[in-house]
Parts: C-alpha cells; sequence; structure tokens
C-alpha cells in the first residue's frame, strides 16, 4: 500500500522522554565537578591536569576503538568522559601522566569495548582499570598532604611535594587520623584526588538523585552498611562515632557509593537487588578495611559485587502484579 | 490525596491546547464508510446492498457471535458501495460506503427506553448491544458482553475518567459539556448491576472536572481524583487505584469483583436508554504539534479523517507522524481517507520534535523500564531474550502480563524499541503455543486412530 501522505508508520509509543544517554552522562559529568573543583583548590592545577589526559585517552580509545572496528560512532554518548573523570578521580595527584592513559586504553578497549561497549560490560571500567594501574604500587600511593603544591606550575614538576600518611592508613592501623573530622568531610586530607571531599560528592550525588539519574537506594544501602558495622564494631577501642565518621568520609566511599556502584551497566536494575547490591558492597568494604592487607576497599568491593549482578537481578525480579507472592520469577511459582 | 499505582511517571500531557475547548460539531461530511469492524470480535456482516435507502441509526451490519456488535448509519442516504475499504487499523474491511443526502432522516429502529425503569440487566444488554455500544476509550470491547459476563460478580463499579495518554481531552470535555447525561448513563448501570454506588475515577490533571462532577454526584456517585500518571486509565492500573485490588494476570477484572467502563461508554449507555440513539458519533480530539488550529470536534462514525484535519485548519508542513488515538498507544495512519471509528478518541499530528530515535540503540541497563513498568516486568530482559528468541526465558518474565502501554520505550535514554519487542515476544509465545497445542492435538488423533485399529 502505498503511503501518499509522507508520514513515517512505526509501532507505538509516538512519543520519547527528553533524556538520552548523552543527556544524562551530560548529567554525571556535571555531578563531578564540584569534586573536581574542590581536587583543584586542595591539591592544585595538576589535579585538573590529570583529569583532562585522562579524559581526552578514554575519549581517543572509544573512538579510535569503534572507528577501526567499524561499529557506530559512540563517542557522542560522553561514556568515555564519565569512564576518564572517575578514572582520574582515584589517582593521586603526584601520578605520571602516562598512567592514566594506559589504564584508559584497559578501562576503555579491554573491559569496555571488547565486551561490547556500553552496557555490556560487567565490570565497571574506571574500576578495573584502577585495579589494574595497581601494577605500579609506587606510583598510586604516592599521597601528599593537603595545600603543599608551590604553585600554579606544579602541573609540570608535580614531584615537589612530600610524602604523607593518609587518613586511611591510619584507620587501617586502628587509629583516628590527625585531622578532624570536619577536615575530613570537606576533603583537606590526603587520598586520590577525587575522593577527598565528601561534601562535594555528596552535593554531586543529591543533584544526580534531584535529576532521577540515580536512585538513592545503592549509595544509601552501601553507606549506611558501612556506617552500622563501623558504629557497632570500632577498631582499637577508638570512640564509636568518631570512627565511624572518619570511616565514612576518609577514602573512596562516597566517591565509590554515589558514582562508582550506581553505574547502570555494573549494578542491578530491580530496586530489591539494588539494596541488596549495596549492602553488599559496603560488607566487603569494611572487611578489607578492617581484616585486608591494603587499607582501602572500596573499588574491589564494588568490583566483587559487580559480578554479582545478574545473580541478584534473577533473584529479585519485582513481584508480578495481581500475584501475591513475594520472591522469584513467576512470584515465586518457578 | 491522589490514587495512584506502581511505577511513577507522565509524559508531559500537552493538553492544554484542547482542554479549554468547547467541542464543536463537524458538519456530517457528503460520503461515510462505514467499516463492518469498529469493535473488538467478530465483524458484521452487512445487511443492506448497494442502492438501499438507509436512515440515520438505522442497522446495517450485524453479527450473531457473542462479542460483537452491530453497526449503524450514521448519516441518511443512499448505500453507494459495500466493498472492502482501508480501515485504521491498517488493512483492509468490509465497509458500507451512504451518500448522505443531508436531511438525516431518523430511523424508525430509534426508539427511547425512557419510559421503563430499567433494572433487568438482560433488558440492558439488549438495549446496549442493539445500540452498538463498545468500550469508547479506545479498547472498543463490546460493553453488552462486558455486562452479561460480570453482572453478579462484581461489588464495585468504575467509572473510567482518567484519559491519562496525552493530548487526548475527548472524555474531558464530555464530562465538562454533558455531566447530567454522563451521571444519569452511570446510574442506570448502577442499577443494573445492583450496586449502592459508583467511583468516578478522574485525573487530578483535570480539576475543572473533578469539580463539576462534585457538585453533580449526589451521595450515590463518588468522584476519585487520581494522580495524572500514565497508565492511570488501563483498567488493571484503574482498579487498582481506586479499591488497591490487584487483577491476577490473564483475569478480567472481574476476578476481583469489579467492572469498569468508559465515561463515553456510560454517556452512550444514558443515549441509548433515553433517546434510543446509537453510537454513531464521538468526541474526536484533533491535536498535535503540526495541526494548526487543535480542537475538539463531535464527529459522525464513517467521517474521513480528511475532514476532520480540514475542520482544524490543515496541518502545519507535512506531518512526521499522523496517528489515530494517543502518541503512546495510538496507530500510524498514512491515509487520509480512512473513517472515525467507535474507538477514536484522537486524531493527531505530530513533528518529529519528540521523536528522538537513535540510528544505533543501545541499552545501557540503566533499569528504567523495569522502574516505570506499570505491571512489574522487567522490560530490558525481555527486549534481551526476545531478541535472542529465548521463548522459554520470555514465559519466565512473563511477558504475556504486558499491556503495550509504551512506557518502557519512552522512558529509555538508549532509543531502544522494547515495546514492540514485547509485543513480538508475546506473538512468539503465542504461536508456539498454538504449535504446541495442535502438535498435541494431532498426536492424541494418531494414537486414538492406532488404538481403534
Amino acid at each position: 500500500m502505498e503511503n501518499k501522505l509522507g508520514t513515517v508508520v512505526s509501532p507505538s509509543p509516538h512519543l520519547r522522554s527528553p533524556a538520552g544517554t548523552r543527556n544524562i552522562m551530560l548529567d554525571v559529568i556535571i555531578a563531578l565537578v564540584p569534586a573536581l573543583a574542590a581536587a583543584v583548590y586542595i591539591f592544585g592545577f595538576r589535579a585538573l591536569a590529570v583529569t583532562l589526559v585522562s579524559c581526552a585517552a578514554c575519549v581517543f580509545f572509544e573512538w579510535g576503538y569503534r572507528t577501526l572496528m567499524k561499529k557506530p560512532q559512540s563517542v557522542g554518548d560522553l561514556s568515555a568522559v564519565v569512564t576518564g573523570m572517575l578514572m582520574a578521580f582515584c589517582l593521586p595527584v603526584t601520578v605520571p601522566y602516562w598512567l592514566p592513559v594506559i589504564g584508559a586504553f584497559f578501562a576503555i578497549v579491554i573491559v569496555k569495548q571488547l565486551f561490547g561497549g556500553i552496557g555490556k560490560n560487567f565490570l565497571n571500567p574506571a574500576l578495573a582499570a584502577r585495579a589494574f594501574m595497581f601494577s605500579w604500587p609506587v606510583l598510586m600511593t604516592k599521597w601528599v598532604a593537603p595545600f603543599s603544591y608551590s604553585s600554579i606550575m606544579n602541573i609540570f614538576g608535580g614531584a615537589d611535594a612530600i610524602t604523607s600518611a593518609t587518613p586511611m592508613g591510619a584507620l587501617h592501623a586502628g587509629l583516628l587520623p590527625n585531622a578532624t573530622v570536619m577536615q575530613a568531610f570537606l576533603g583537606e586530607i590526603g587520598g586520590s584526588f577525587g575522593e577527598v571531599s565528601a561534601l562535594m560528592l555528596l552535593l554531586g550525588g543529591a543533584y544526580l538523585v534531584f535529576h532521577k539519574v540515580i536512585s538513592p537506594r545503592i549509595p544509601l544501602a552501601y553507606i549506611l552498611t558501612v556506617a552500622v558495622i563501623t558504629y557497632l564494631f570500632p577498631k582499637g577501642g577508638a570512640e564509636r562515632l568518631s570512627w565511624m565518621l572518619y570511616n565514612l568520609f576518609c577514602g573512596g566511599l562516597m566517591l565509590g557509593a554515589i558514582f562508582m556502584a550506581t553505574d547502570y551497566t555494573t549494578s542491578p536494575v530491580t530496586k530489591l537487588g539494588q539494596i541488596i547490591f549495596g549492602i553488599g558492597c559496603g560488607l566487603i568494604t569494611v572487611l578489607i578495611r578492617y581484616f585486608g592487607t591494603y587499607p582501602e576497599g572500596v573499588s574491589y568491593a564494588i568490583l566483587v559485587m559487580n559480578t554479582t549482578v545478574w545473580l541478584i537481578d534473577r533473584a529479585t525480579m519485582p513481584r508480578r502484579f495481581g500475584v501475591k507472592s513475594k520472591f522469584g520469577l513467576n512470584g515465586g511459582a518457578k | 490525596m491522589f490514587e495512584s499505582f506502581f511505577g511513577d511517571l507522565h509524559p508531559h500531557h500537552f493538553k492544554e491546547a484542547t482542554s479549554g475547548k468547547a467541542s464543536c460539531r463537524l458538519e456530517a461530511p457528503p460520503f461515510v464508510v462505514i467499516p463492518m469492524s469498529l469493535h473488538l470480535g467478530e465483524p458484521c456482516a452487512p445487511i443492506v446492498a448497494v442502492g438501499d435507502y438507509v436512515k440515520m441509526g438505522q442497522k446495517i451490519g450485524d453479527s450473531k457471535a457473542a462479542i460483537s456488535a452491530p453497526v449503524h448509519a450514521s448519516v441518511s442516504g443512499k448505500v453507494i458501495a459495500v466493498e472492502p475499504r482501508l480501515h485504521p487499523n491498517g488493512t483492509k474491511v468490509m465497509s458500507v460506503v451512504i451518500e448522505n443526502d443531508g436531511l438525516d432522516t431518523l430511523s424508525e429502529e430509534v426508539v427511547s427506553h425512557k419510559s421503563e425503569n430499567i433494572t433487568d440487566p438482560e433488558l440492558l444488554c439488549k438495549i446496549v448491544r442493539e445500540a452498538g455500544i463498545v468500550g469508547m476509550g479506545g479498547a472498543v470491547f463490546p460493553t453488552a458482553a462486558k455486562i452479561s459476563s460480570s453482572i453478579g460478580k462484581v461489588d464495585t463499579l468504575i467509572i473510567n475518567g482518567a484519559e491519562c495518554e496525552p493530548f487526548i481531552t475527548s472524555d474531558h470535555r464530555l464530562m465538562l459539556e454533558h455531566p447530567d447525561e454522563l451521571m444519569e448513563g452511570i446510574r442506570i448501570l448502577k442499577r443494573v448491576f445492583g450496586i449502592p454506588f459508583a467511583h468516578l475515577g478522574i485525573e487530578k490533571n483535570k480539576p475543572d472536572a473533578i469539580s463539576l462532577l462534585s457538585t453533580k454526584c449526589g451521595a450515590d456517585i463518588k468522584v476519585v481524583p487520581l494522580k495524572s500518571a500514565y497508565p492511570q486509565g488501563a483498567e488493571k492500573q484503574l482498579v487498582y487505584s481506586v479499591t488497591k485490588r490487584e487483577v491476577p494476570p490473564g483475569s478480567l477484572p472481574a476476578a476481583v469483583r469489579c467492572v469498569v467502563f468508559n465515561v463515553f461508554t456510560a454517556y452512550s449507555v444514558y443515549r441509548a436508554v433515553h433517546e434510543g440513539m446509537p453510537a454513531i458519533e464521538r468526541v474526536v480530539t484533533v491535536s498535535g504539534d503540526a495541526i494548526k488550529n487543535p480542537m475538539n470536534l463531535i464527529c459522525r462514525i464513517g467521517t474521513p479523517i480528511e475532514r476532520l484535519v480540514e475542520a482544524a485548519g490543515g496541518f502545519i508542513g507535512t506531518p512526521f507522524k499522523l496517528l489515530m488515538g494517543g502518541p503512546m498507544m495510538g496507530s500510524a495512519q498514512y491515509d487520509l481517507s480512512v473513517p472515525v471509528v467507535k474507538g477514536t478518541n484522537a486524531l493527531l499530528a505530530l513533528t518529529n520534535r519528540r521523536d528522538r530515535s537513535a540510528e544505533d540503540p543501545t541499552c545501557i541497563r540503566c533499569g528504567r523500564c523495569a522502574e516505570v513498568c506499570p505491571m512489574r516486568l522487567t522490560p530490558m530482559y525481555i527486549h534481551m531474550y526476545e531478541k535472542k528468541n529465548d521463548l522459554e526465558m520470555l514465559e519466565k518474565l512473563n511477558v504475556m502480563d504486558c499491556v503495550e502501554c509504551g512506557l518502557c520505550t519512552y522512558t529509555c535514554p538508549g532509543r531502544l524499541y522494547i515495546t514492540q519487542s514485547c509485543r513480538l515476544g508475546k506473538n512468539k509465545l503465542r504461536s508456539a503455543k498454538e504449535a504446541a497445542a495442535k502438535e498435541a492435538a494431532a498426536k492424541k488423533e494418531e494414537e486414538a486412530m492406532k488404538n481403534g485399529k
């Protein structure tokens, strides 16, 4: 039958929500900006430079892979920029510029594209790359004290800083860090440059929740789990409340809980599943912090939970409409 | 304060363009094309022939089937063709074409039942069936069949004035313009079902209708303001919003002692009883961003949609899509000669502004489809397993529960065609089951033959 009108005939629905993948990624980038600003304030412009190198490398590898493999170009969805930012945020500010480039190759090509690109990878690319970059453990743990940069020129030098212990080191040894709780909350502490300011990360998280980019289920379940366990079982006879607060504000918990554990591709899609996922991340984080050799456990906790996502999804299918039973596919009928 | 259901999303409703405009009567066209299938179920057979003179309201097609509704002439004049014509559903359907003599001579078949105090369900079913009344919300299920199948099984009568689809305001206008007739229609249904009071659900984006009907409803009809959330007007969701009862999978609302009628259906019942007038006209919202003067039109069934477009000032440029029904569940049209049918609540011409399809649709596993699905499915998994042809998983994922509301596709940031995958999945599962049943039957027969020998 001919179409004299020239209209498009396609199945319903005929409307699309304004929120596309690109808008969502743009929102995540916007939400990361406060933490980046704090990083620049605390550690100097080198933090910005490392972030830019990391993002540029991620975008380049995404573009290069899709072009070489003759696949539809996906750089426009901005997900590579998000990966670049998150990967940079887990680095010490002293890191040499070539390291995030290698990390970007691992994140984008090995972890993301070889599995089919956005939506198909089973590990969070930024965190997998961070784990990979620990092949250079010395470079990855060369911490500096806050405000220890000498000038704007630290972009090029960068080695002018004094190596310093991070609060995580203290917590690992069962001691309370030197910084005050308020300093830890604001980010005036040592650590990976994107993770230090709990305040700015929470601001970004509020923006994402407000814009409905993420639901608060995973971050809340994650952070509350860590809070409850650290409050109930403080290490080395420390005062409960301070011990808990340092555990929440120091290290990668806020960055991980708000921005990494909520990565769509590598977290469950069911509501109950998201809560279970968050609790799992929290449990493993505390276990590693308490009993592991590493002082920090956030990235490994999330990576481990990433591998359970499909199992969790299958086990937590929503209750079927009109069927009273609560669990499992077919409303428990199986 | 506002009642709602699982899932919580409303596409912008775009109703401002027509919600404040009184419906105007569209002049009956020189020819009407009346398909023999204006309803869900068995199509009618024409009972008039070329050359016959028919009067307005005269029955011109009927069927003996239980799930069917007769078809009536919407104008008076001469039958000039009885042939397959293009139907809004995209196929050719046997239709009666009548040349309008412009006199609107009323048929003798149109007799009022006003004097009869209707409490007998059988009598009402007969009147409703003879008037060709179907679910005017768009589902077009024969109303008489619905009444007779749920009589005695229900304790709650729900009237659907939700009108949750974006753009559409035809039910809204009806509620504002014919409140008394609507109330009387509801009371007739209420009496027949023997239920002390009825619920009238209206989305809160129609505050004028809520306040007007609240003053008119009396003690026996309760206006229930509903949250504006698509698909609030879908039967199962509406039943849940009003009664907090969940209709089991594959069942009708009667399974939870409810029965639902659209406001236009209730109004049509009033007209059939009080005036004897069959369903030969309806309010159609003509709107969309490619329509010059959006408006609500009272049209005869069988009016070619071309006339509606003309009355609304024509298109702005060439429309990207022309839809019969709402943008979420309506069907795309490609020919202006198709007629207005009983379920035509809207005619929308849209530009490609809100199309937003992508060249390379990609799932990013954001889970929004699962978050908004009113049937609590996990549409992204249905999409995935449909592509893999994994019928076993589709069955486990309860794909048959899908009501095809379109929210998953609407909300998908990766721009996938998830709703379509659900449709395909349902079809695959259905045909696989039919094939299996056939095979089993054949085997049984074979065995019976063997045993017989």
